[in-house]
């Protein structure tokens, strides 16, 4: 049977979907970047005295994570464009849908994180005549970033994966750029379709495993 | 006469409507050892966590060389001269055992580090963890752990030291090595406050004995008074926990 190998190799196609690929991990890697520093003050902000705050920020990561990132999508691309008029391109409605999410989530993350720290480590470095800023800076953040660097990576995975959703608002990225190469194909080599998806999982993979790894190696260091 | 170091003044702490403690008096004088003891949940270790700064009072003042320090601004400077060691040791894991010693006489008093180091290893070494300076907590027994947390509150040079109930997570083998470098240090003049179940202990170390009971001293006197011939009745009950007869 002809599983139209061949059809990968045919014209651009490879570099196209390489390109796509590279869209993907775009989208994803300045999202990652702008979720990292807001999620940290997120989650600081979720693990203070005040109140209204901290039910508010509550409220938004429920809300985050109730709402299915396709709904998310959705809502930004489609949805503002007939509430208000607003024409954002479909790469950054991406990149504001994932931001909200990965800020939403890093929130909870590095919140779980500095709660993780039991109370006498605080103390027992008050005791010494630490102040709170010295307290902070040498005793809880680096607990507090071992504990959070595997899953912080383990959520930047997440968010490349994720991205497959955003062929939905046009964006074209490796999945679509996958389905285009089918669709132009069907007639001389039927069968392309499992072998392209195959190969869009392959890149995937690299993508992925390598950050996988790296937590999972920093998980054993730094227990 | 010595100095007096620390002077408690009708000292009250209460947890919203719960009195722990209501109107504790106590002077402490200079290399005087006092040994706090009473049943659980009476104010013990709220008692010491308040010298420390750690719990505010509601009432009452604590001098400290006839300042007061319950309202003073900078609890850095009076921690730094009142050190207190945790039942549950509480060093840093993240830091080996030498770096647990000196990151605060560095850090917060600003000493030349390499001196620091210099003095960490040997108040390690004097403590039997030279073998141990570069290890983590996590490689220590309880009882390491705790000499660890001892000297890095001694390397602070502190001139008060309190102990919060220092072997009561200890495994009965290890107690003995952490009190023989407690009962070392009283013999080497230091002021020291120490709150503990252990009444052997208690009895060999104690300049002094405080019974506390319900948020109150009731008793203060010497060890060999306290233990021999308890002038309260809910002290003779309290001894009286530590003895075991068969009913006839």
């Amino acid at each position: 049977m002809d599983l139209g190998l061949e059809v990968l190799f045919k014209g651009q196609n490879l570099m196209r979907l390489l390109g796509g690929l590279g869209v993907a991990l775009q989208i994803s890697l300045i999202s990652v970047g702008f979720s990292i520093p807001l999620g940290i003050l997120m989650g600081l902000c979720m693990t203070s005295q005040n109140r209204i705050g901290r039910f508010s920020l509550r409220f938004y990561l429920e809300f985050i994570r109730i709402m299915p990132q396709l709904v998310l999508l959705f809502l930004v691309f489609f949805g503002t464009t007939r509430a208000w008029g607003w024409n954002i391109s479909g790469e950054l409605s991406a990149v504001i849908v994932f931001t909200l999410w990965g800020t939403a989530e890093m929130g909870d993350l590095v919140r779980g994180a500095l709660q993780s720290i039991p109370k006498h480590q605080y103390e027992s470095a008050y005791a010494l005549g630490m102040t709170t800023v010295q307290t902070f800076v040498s005793i809880i953040f680096p607990q507090a970033v071992r504990r959070l660097i595997p899953l912080a990576i383990n959520l930047i995975t997440r968010m490349i994966k994720t991205t497959s959703l955003i062929v939905m608002i046009g964006v074209v990225e490796v999945l679509k750029v996958a389905q285009q190469i089918i669709e132009s194909n069907r007639m001389n080599s039927p069968n392309a379709a499992f072998i392209v998806y195959l190969f869009v999982f392959v890149l995937y993979f690299l993508a992925c495993f390598p950050i996988s790894l790296l937590a999972r190696y920093l998980e054993k260091r730094w227990r | 006469m010595a100095e007096t170091v620390l002077e408690l003044q009708k000292i009250r702490k209460q947890f919203s409507d719960t009195v722990v403690l209501n109107g504790v008096d106590l002077a402490v004088k200079q290399g005087e050892v006092i040994v706090i003891i009473g049943p659980s949940g009476c104010g013990k270790s709220t008692l010491l966590r308040c010298i420390n700064g750690l719990e505010p009072i509601q009432g009452g003042q604590i001098l400290f060389y006839n300042e007061r320090i319950d309202t003073c601004k900078d609890l850095s400077l009076v921690r730094q001269k009142i050190g207190m060691v945790f039942q549950s040791y509480e060093l840093f894991p993240h830091k080996t055992v030498l770096e647990n010693v000196i990151l605060a006489p560095v850090k917060v008093q600003r000493r030349n580090k390499e001196k620091v180091k210099k003095e960490a290893i040997e108040l390690l070494e004097r403590m039997g963890l030279g073998q141990k300076i570069n290890s983590y907590p996590k490689e220590l027994s309880g009882g390491q752990k705790q000499r660890v947390a001892i000297a890095r509150v001694l390397c602070m040079h502190p001139q008060v030291l309190l102990f919060d109930e220092v072997t009561a997570a200890l495994d009965p083998e290890m107690v003995h090595e952490v009190l023989q470098v407690i009962l070392d240090l009283a013999q080497s003049g230091r002021t020291m406050l120490i709150v503990t179940h252990e009444m052997q202990f208690a009895r060999a170390i104690a300049d002094r004995i405080c019974f506390l009971e319900n948020g109150h001293i009731l008793e203060d006197t010497s060890p060999k008074e306290f233990f021999e011939n308890p002038k309260t009745e809910r002290a003779k009950q309290f001894l009286k926990t530590f003895t075991y007869e068969r009913k006839q």
